[in-house]
């Protein structure tokens, strides 16, 4: 019988199978940043112990960072030492920083890939839980707690239970103004935010063959938010392109990208693999995607009403209305009737170029309503300068949006770009929980170019019809 | 090896996740002990104030996917820092119920009609749990009942909680 991608990443980084199932993995690719690793480097550092492959340890800050042109200097005390401690610990155990002021800082999703590290077939890990972003090249990339890093740290290995394998199936074809991001979100408000827990989900279809590199890691970051462990997509002919193109200094090149694409020809999954379970979404007709609730789950179609009472998208009523009650809205209202504070185009999720663009293009010749904040935060300084020499800076800012420097930003109220009780925002991140944006925030997960629409209107819109 | 018994808090939500658990801006603090009065701050539950109930409490039980959402071992550290080292659910989010057995500490999963009908009825009154690695038995009792569940745990988990966590465990390993 077959396998599936997954499976061969699994054997071929196997270093030991254990009695009760578990198994230790060798770890090719660790990545780092400011939050989730100061404990672990004191913990090497109680222990008198190193870093076993610093040159397989790649670390940024992107999460407490400031994105204003004044972030070098970093007012909350905390946060500075914080950022400080990374400092510090990367001089001290040799480990590669792509710092503040770096230019190839960024959110460590986005840079991964950017710099060459991301590649198909490698196992990688970091303390981060959208670290599943980097399965879209077709690698083995989860999410570990700060214990995990130290034993990453020290050993190169991590010690993990076999999960079960699950194909999803995207099929037909999406129609304009709809994106990657309203794919994934359609299949978490389908399976739920428990869903695919114990899977890992491989992605495949038509729809995803068709996505771009940075449309594909939209899809995988959120694999996360239906409680998968990782979720992955079979490298091709796109993926191979994106390696080779660019300022990628871990990429392969020359003879050794010819050697590595042979090899990773190989990964995708056997015609006769068979998977624990299969799952299909046809995304012939499917609608813009909009959260209305206080999880990614709980989603509906752009020109949907509000749900409630019994029919609440699988969540029951008490949990429908606490939900409602949170976000400040009522069963029955059409989501094309509520109008947005603040609209914030960015996040591991959705701040690559091709992001950039496509609210660019909804937002040239066109401004922000009067009473929105618009935020342009790029995942990257890489993306940021790209953006700017495509003339998109010039775009965002006639639009009225405050364009930004790289980092996490609004995704997740730790910096200062925070929303205040009760605003209502349009958000292209990943996670609408209650306070995730900022005490009292109101988060609506969507695309970018529902985003970029939003903040024009003062309204969500949809944008398959909108007329400005 | 940490103690596995207390007072319990009721949480009656699903999916209840680690920004509700630890809020991002905290996860700034180095030390684990400065997440203390920040667990559950902002949860709302009709019935549930973190200010009074946090600390005379020692187990949660809750229902499904409990600690979804982000890796933060802050999570369990906060839960830590405030004497819970157990939590039992219907089920729990992966990475948050890995860092829980790495940290030493239990999540312990019941089907979902008995948390349903351990809602009903213990959640009135003041409860108490104990939970036992190596028995694999929970004992949850009040001023008129008490009876005893059987859990399931791995052999691995088993010997995380034993060591006090996976860096311990790895240290005794090799």
């Amino acid at each position: 019988m077959g396998k599936t991608l997954f499976e061969k990443i699994w054997k071929t980084h196997a270093v030991k199978e254990f009695t009760d199932g578990s198994t230790m993995l060798y770890i090719d690719r660790h990545l780092v940043h400011e939050v989730t690793s100061p404990q672990a480097f004191e913990g090497l550092r109680i222990a008198g112990r190193k870093v076993r492959r610093p040159d397989l340890t790649f670390a940024t800050m992107d999460h407490n960072v400031p994105t204003t042109a004044d972030r070098m200097t970093i007012e909350d005390p905390i946060s500075r030492a914080q950022v400080e401690a990374l400092e510090k610990n990367t001089i001290e155990f040799d480990v590669p920083l792509f710092g503040l002021g770096h230019p190839r800082q960024g959110i460590v999703h986005v840079i991964g890939p950017e710099l060459g590290l991301t590649l198909p077939g490698l196992t990688m890990v970091c303390g981060d839980s959208h670290t599943s972003t980097h399965g879209a090249f077709g690698a083995l990339a989860f999410g570990i707690g700060t214990s995990e890093v130290e034993h990453v740290l020290v050993t190169q290995t991590l010690v993990q239970s076999k999960p079960k394998t699950c194909r999803v199936e995207f099929t037909g074809r999406p129609g304009p103004g709809v994106f990657s991001k309203d794919m994934i979100l359609k299949l978490i408000g389908t399976i739920g935010t428990a869903g695919a827990t114990g899977y890992v989900l491989e992605y495949g279809g038509q729809a995803i063959r068709s996505l771009s590199m940075e449309a594909r890691m939209s899809v995988c970051n959120m694999s996360i938010e239906a409680g998968a462990r990782a979720g992955m997509i079979a490298p091709d002919d796109r993926t191979f392109e994106y390696i080779a193109s660019g300022q990628r200094p871990y990429a392969p090149r020359n003879r050794q990208l010819d050697r590595a694409i042979a090899y990773w020809k190989i990964l995708p999954s056997d015609a006769d693999a068979r998977f624990d379970r299969v799952i299909t979404i046809d995304t012939n007709g499917l609608a813009p995607q909009v959260t209305w609730g206080t999880n990614p789950g709980m989603v509906i179609d752009i020109d949907m009403p509000v749900p409630g009472g019994e029919q609440a998208g699988g969540y029951s009523r008490t949990d429908a209305e606490k939900a409602l009650d949170y976000m400040g809205l009522t069963p029955g209202t059409r989501m094309t009737d509520v109008a947005v504070d603040v609209v914030f185009i960015g996040s591991c999720t959705n701040s690559r170029i091709e992001d950039l663009r496509l609210a660019a293009d909804i937002l040239k010749g066109r401004r922000k309503a009067d009473h929105v904040d618009l935020l342009v935060v790029p995942g990257s300084h890489e993306v940021r300068e790209q953006a700017i020499a495509e003339g998109l800076d010039k775009i965002f800012e006639a639009a009225g949006a405050q364009w930004r420097f790289a980092g996490c930003s609004m995704c997740l109220a730790m910096n200062p770009d925070q929303l205040r009780p009760e605003q209502r925002c349009a958000s292209t991140s990943n996670r609408n929980f209650e306070g995730r944006q900022g005490r009292g925030g109101r988060t609506h997960l969507v695309s970018p170019q529902m985003a970029a629409a939003a903040a024009v209107a003062g309204k969500f819109v949809d944008i398959r019809k909108w007329q400005v | 090896m940490k103690t596995f018994n207390g007072r319990v808090l009721f949480l009656d939500r699903p999916d209840i996740n680690t920004d509700e658990i630890i809020p991002a801006k905290y996860l700034t603090e180095i030390s684990r002990e400065a997440l203390k009065p920040f667990l559950l701050e902002d949860l709302k539950l009709d019935g549930f104030d973190p200010a009074t109930d946090i600390e005379k409490n020692n187990v949660i039980i809750t229902r499904s996917n409990f600690g979804c959402g982000s890796s933060r071992e802050h999570a369990p550290w906060a839960l830590e820092a405030n004497g819970i080292n157990l939590v039992i659910a219907e089920s729990f989010a992966r990475i948050f119920r890995q860092n829980m057995f790495n940290c030493g500490m239990m999540a312990l999963e019941l089907p979902g009609d008995t948390i349903g009908r351990l809602f009903s009825q213990y959640s009135a009154e003041p409860a108490f749990a104990e939970a036992d690695p190596d028995t694999g038995t929970i004992t949850l009792s009040n001023n008129t009942q008490t009876e005893q569940i059987p859990f399931s745990i791995s052999t691995f988990d088993r010997e995380l909680i034993t060591a006090g966590g996976w860096l311990n465990y790895a240290d005794t390993k090799y």
